[in-house]
């Protein structure tokens, strides 16, 4: 080969960048993120009602796109109440409805706190999906805690 | 013709990978068995081309220069376009790769007709480099934003990355410009092999068949991040299964993501038979990443056969006693 120690070289380097997702998981156990659904808020209803807005299936990929549905219902449709696909009603609130039953006593304490919004800062429930898929949310820069403080 | 055959041909692709899709039973295959045959004819493909491509002999400098070339003292050299050292090269190499300085220098022929008969122009032509920049930039932000699903943890230069891509925050979740330059620009390249005769009648199967296939990859995955969506969670699992050589397959991942993977993995077994092997060729071609010495080093070919000499003094030596017996005079006694 004319080259030929460069040419190598260069093809090394190549699968070498294609080996970074291997040597970078290496020896890491592929669990995923750990969802906590056992906040007290959920266990406080019976098992038959321990649902979320929508089907486990639906929620996973598709809650974001249903907070945007929310939030142009409430700011400019002016509802305040989301009927499900199985006819349950659900008041319109990022606050008072997905984040009563997903956050723990711990996290509602620290809202009267003043601080930011703890359910997307803490690894709880939210956070603990979005930082192993890198998504950050920019909903908290408004909806922080001090809001359900002073109701 | 030939862009109807390629048109047809990514519908076959997009067809089976539909079928796959929603035949659960055939979800090992297309996420898992049918990503590591691509990735196997990928990288083997890759390296049997390049390796090729080493093994034929480049016998004499042929760089193409548009610069001055080293000269007398008082004659400015253009280092980078006309390198003498290997740090122009480098440089050089640099531009080409990552701005494809070649292609900035694009030019467009006219004929046109004047009040004195035809005149001939030409014009620089920037269009398809700024085409093509938008192109293969939008293309490499959007396969390294994918680490993320292969890196866990994320890195932060990966989050940033995202973030400004997606910095204009319309939607949820928020569009990425890259994807929005990505499909522009390939519509655009497509189109200019359509709209363009010269072009049109040049171009092959092999030119439309590529671009209907990114094509197809591109809109599958904005469909599937905006519209048909996917449990992403899953998604990252099978990723990093995929990554570290131990597969596992999540359920309820959504069908749109076995499409796209299909697609893909089509693009990456294909990837060696065809034209997109620039991406390891521009790396080889001679008139770049060579250093113009033409003429400051004397360049021996490789395969020159070994000439035999015979020299006069062997000659004498050999034939000295006939020599003196016919009376031609000899060097040496
Ligand atoms: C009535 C209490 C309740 C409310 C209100 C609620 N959820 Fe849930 N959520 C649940 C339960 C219970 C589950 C687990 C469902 C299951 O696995 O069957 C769940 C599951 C989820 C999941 C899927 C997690 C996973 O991977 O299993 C997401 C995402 C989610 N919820 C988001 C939201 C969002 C966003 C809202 C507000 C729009 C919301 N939830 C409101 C109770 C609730
Ligand atoms: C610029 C500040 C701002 C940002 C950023 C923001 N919101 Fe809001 N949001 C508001 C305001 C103000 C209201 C109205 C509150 C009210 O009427 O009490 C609201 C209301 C809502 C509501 C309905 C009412 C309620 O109390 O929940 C939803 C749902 C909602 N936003 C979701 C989101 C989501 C999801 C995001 C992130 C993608 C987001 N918002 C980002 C300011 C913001
Ligand atoms: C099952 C894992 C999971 C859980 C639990 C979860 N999310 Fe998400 N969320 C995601 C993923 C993955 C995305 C990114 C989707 C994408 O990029 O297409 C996302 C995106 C979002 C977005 C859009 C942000 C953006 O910039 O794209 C919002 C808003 C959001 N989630 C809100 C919530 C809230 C509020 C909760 C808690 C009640 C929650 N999520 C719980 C996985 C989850």
């Amino acid at each position: 080969m004319y080259k030929g120690g460069k040419i190598i070289a260069s093809l090394i380097i190549f699968v070498g960048l294609l080996t970074i997702p291997f040597f970078y998981n290496m020896g890491k156990v592929n669990a995923g993120p750990e969802i906590n659904l056992d906040t007290p808020a959920i266990l406080a209803l019976a098992p038959a009602d321990q649902q979320c807005v929508e089907s486990p299936e639906v929620m996973k990929a598709n809650h974001m796109q249903l907070l945007n549905q929310w939030r142009e219902a409430a700011v400019r449709d002016g509802q305040s109440v989301y009927i499900n696909s199985q006819g349950k009603s659900f008041e319109i609130s990022l606050q008072n409805t997905c984040l009563n039953c997903h956050s723990t006593e711990a996290e509602k304490a620290s809202v009267t706190g003043g601080m930011s919004n703890p359910a997307f800062g803490s690894t709880q429930f939210c956070a603990s999906c979005h930082d192993y898929n890198a998504v950050q949310p920019l909903c908290y820069t408004c909806h922080i805690g001090s809001k359900e403080a002073a109701k | 013709m030939k862009v109807l055959f390629s048109l047809l041909a990514v519908i076959v692709l997009i067809l089976v990978a539909i079928m796959g899709a929603y035949t659960t039973s055939l979800h090992y295959t297309f996420g898992i068995i049918i990503p590591y045959l691509a990735l196997t004819l990928f990288v083997g493909g890759f390296i049997y081309r390049v390796v090729k491509w080493g093994r034929s002999p480049v016998p004499f400098r042929i760089p193409t220069t548009i610069g001055q070339q080293k000269s007398l003292p008082w004659i400015k050299q253009n280092k980078i376009e006309n390198p003498t050292s290997t740090l122009g090269v480098i440089v050089r190499m640099a531009l080409e790769i990552l701005f494809f300085r070649s292609l900035f220098r694009n030019t467009k022929t006219e004929l046109s007709q004047g009040p004195k008969g035809p005149i001939l122009a030409y014009g620089s032509a920037k269009w398809l480099w700024l085409g093509s920049l938008f192109f293969h930039w939008s293309f490499l932000i959007i396969l390294i934003r994918h680490l993320r699903y292969f890196l866990d943890p994320i890195p932060f230069s990966i989050q940033i990355l995202e973030s400004i891509d997606g910095i204009l925050q319309i939607g949820l979740p928020a569009v990425y410009l890259t994807d929005a330059f990505f499909l522009i620009a390939v519509t655009y390249l497509f189109l200019r092999r359509i709209f363009i005769p010269q072009l049109k009648y040049i171009s092959l199967a092999a030119d439309f068949f590529p671009l209907f296939l990114i094509m197809s990859i591109a809109s599958t995955g904005v469909l599937m991040r905006y519209f048909y969506k996917v449990d992403l969670v899953a998604v990252k699992q099978l990723a990093i299964g995929l990554a570290t050589f131990q597969p596992v397959l999540p359920s309820g991942i959504g069908a749109m993501f076995f499409v796209h993977i299909f697609l893909v993995s089509s693009l990456f077994a294909y990837f060696p038979l065809s034209k997109l092997m620039h991406m390891g060729g521009i790396f080889m071609s001679p008139t770049r990443n060579m250093i113009s010495n033409n003429r400051m080093v004397r360049h021996i070919n490789p395969w020159n056969q070994e000439v035999k000499y015979h020299t006069y003094e062997q000659y004498e030596d050999e034939y000295r006693d006939k020599m003196k017996k016919a009376g031609i005079p000899v060097e040496k006694e």
